[in-house]
């Protein structure tokens, strides 16, 4: 029940795992780094020693240009628990990575106006990675429009 | 493999039961199937139970029916946690283990919110995982897959909204319904903004419910009843990975990838289907599962519902119970109930929500992490 209020307060992070500990130690150094399979000459996420293509095991870490095109997204205006409660109206994505991994993320320093929205999706590496830090241990990847 | 028969169905009206616990309503819900199989409890040969979220409740079902020692198997599998249970009880039978099943699935939600949808601590259910980074919901997921279908085929909120629209109707010839109240369009779109493109009566109800089936092969069962409801179909399949899958499910695969196998199976095709009740847990997969399930083609969603084409009455009438939006979403009597929907329209005992002359329906589940099933059911 402890954990349970505790939860409800803070933000739920993620668990880095024995395959992802690097990406999460990238990610505070503000890098973002990917798996990479040889095989399928292009990268992947989440990070896996194997490829969930052709599960080859002939994969390595690769750095990130963090440039980015919007592929979808929601405006979350009713928040799921208190601790992101004051962050809505907030904009949940999902963007294809230069390299065609597609992460999960949030974005930032946008319009949260769904038309203006629409209008960014599919532009090629309009937006660029930034780091949100939020505990000791994690910093979320999140984007924003590319500096040009 | 058998040939396997529906011989008795049943459900409860879906709301909230704040006074009652989850094993009565599953217990009223089950003494209802086997009134209507004409069988007694001592019959039954094996007992699968859906609930997601309170364990056990198989057994403490027969504290209320009757304990008689049978195998009881309780299954969770998210959303479609009743369908599952359907389809391992149907698997039971149809491999000739057992003769007579009873499948039964219930949920009670309470007021729960937005964090529904899976077991143990709800916070838990926000995704703490790699890569979600905890922001996102089920509005949230399922809004994604909406506006990707936007981007894609340029359809718009109103066509969703029409989703809304339709199913509330729908609903308010269901006495079974959790709500019973048209939404017209302009109500859809001024409605609270829950996860852009869905508004709030574009999201279902959390509440408590249950419903049971059981089920015999078929030559049995034609000794039971004069309308065996027979199960030409019944498909459970996972989610192949794809692009943006091991982080965000993704809605659409699992269900194109059930929709294949389960038509095999069947020997018939989406022009073959005279009603089709889906997981339209939020308004916009709807629109999206009628091209997942081939009732029309890629990118002709939003033209479907705009000619009015799956209200009952239209070429392929869709959720004519409401849908998930007006009966409600009590997570593991869910895939049970569907079943128990089609069912009744294909005895043609719908009342006056019937489709008329309902010979082949389907039943169509999601559950998100990811877990889909189809059973298509013939008279």
């Amino acid at each position: 029940m402890t954990q349970r209020v505790a939860n409800a307060l803070s933000r739920p992070l993620p668990y880095p795992q024995p395959e992802s500990d690097f990406y999460w130690q990238k990610c505070k150094q503000h890098e973002l780094w990917l798996r990479w399979c040889k095989d399928c000459n292009r990268s992947y996420f989440y990070p896996r020693d194997i490829c969930p293509e052709c599960f080859s095991r002939n994969t390595h870490w690769v750095k990130s240009s963090g440039r980015a095109t919007l592929h979808t997204f929601a405006v979350v205006h009713r928040a799921p628990i208190p601790a992101l409660r004051d962050r809505a109206p907030y904009v949940v994505a999902i963007v294809e990575l230069e390299g065609g991994a597609r992460l999960p993320t949030s974005l930032v320093r946008v319009e949260k106006d769904p038309k203006a929205l629409m209008a960014l999706i599919g532009k090629k590496d309009a937006l660029e990675v930034a780091f949100e830090d939020v505990s000791e241990t994690i910093s979320l990847p999140v984007f924003g429009p590319a500096q040009q | 493999m058998r040939e396997v028969a529906i011989v008795g169905a049943n459900m409860i009206k879906f709301g909230r039961y704040p006074d009652k616990f989850v094993d009565e309503l599953a217990a009223e819900a089950a003494v209802g199937a086997l009134k209507d199989a004409g069988i007694s409890a001592k019959e039954v040969q094996v007992l699968v139970s859906g609930n997601l979220r309170q364990p056990m409740t198989g057994q403490r079902i027969t504290r209320h029916i009757g304990m008689t020692g049978v195998p009881i198997v309780n299954v969770v599998n998210n959303c479609a946690t009743g369908s599952t249970a359907f389809r391992d009880a149907y698997l039971m039978v149809a491999t000739g283990l057992y003769d007579v099943a009873l499948v039964v699935g219930s949920e009670q939600l309470g007021k729960m919110g937005l964090l529904g949808g899976g077991g143990g601590d709800p916070y838990d259910r926000v995704y703490p995982t790699e890569g979600y980074a905890g922001s996102e919901t089920m509005p949230t997921v399922f809004a994604q897959a909406g506006v990707e279908h936007m981007r894609k085929y340029g359809t718009t909120i109103e066509q969703f909204a029409k989703i809304a629209v339709k199913n509330h109707k729908h609903g308010t010839l269901n006495p079974y319904a959790q709500y019973q109240i048209e939404t017209p369009l302009e109500m859809v779109l001024n409605a609270r903004m829950i996860s852009w493109p869905n508004t709030l009566y574009m999201c279902c109800p959390t509440g408590d419910g249950a419903a049971a089936a059981i089920i015999m092969p078929l030559e049995r069962a034609r000794r039971h009843t004069a309308m065996p409801i027979k199960v030409a179909a019944s498909v459970l399949t996972s989610d192949p990975w794809s692009e943006r899958d091991l982080a965000v499910d993704d809605v659409n695969t699992l269900t194109r990838k059930a929709a294949q196998e389960a038509y095999g199976q069947a020997g018939l095709g989406p022009k073959d289907l005279d009603m089709v009740e889906l997981h339209d847990c939020f308004a916009t997969p709807e629109l999206l599962h009628y091209e997942n399930l081939g009732l029309c083609a890629d990118g002709e969603g939003g033209r479907m519902i705009d000619e009015g084409r799956t209200y009952n009455g239209g070429d392929i009438p869709v959720n004519v119970s409401g849908g998930l939006l007006s009966k409600g979403h009590p997570l593991g009597a869910t895939g049970v109930a569907n079943i128990v929907e089609v069912t009744w329209h294909l005895r043609g005992q719908a009342g006056p929500r019937q489709v008329q002359g309902a010979k082949v329906g389907l039943a169509h589940v999601i559950g998100v992490g990811a877990a889909c099933t189809i059973h298509i059911l013939t008279k």
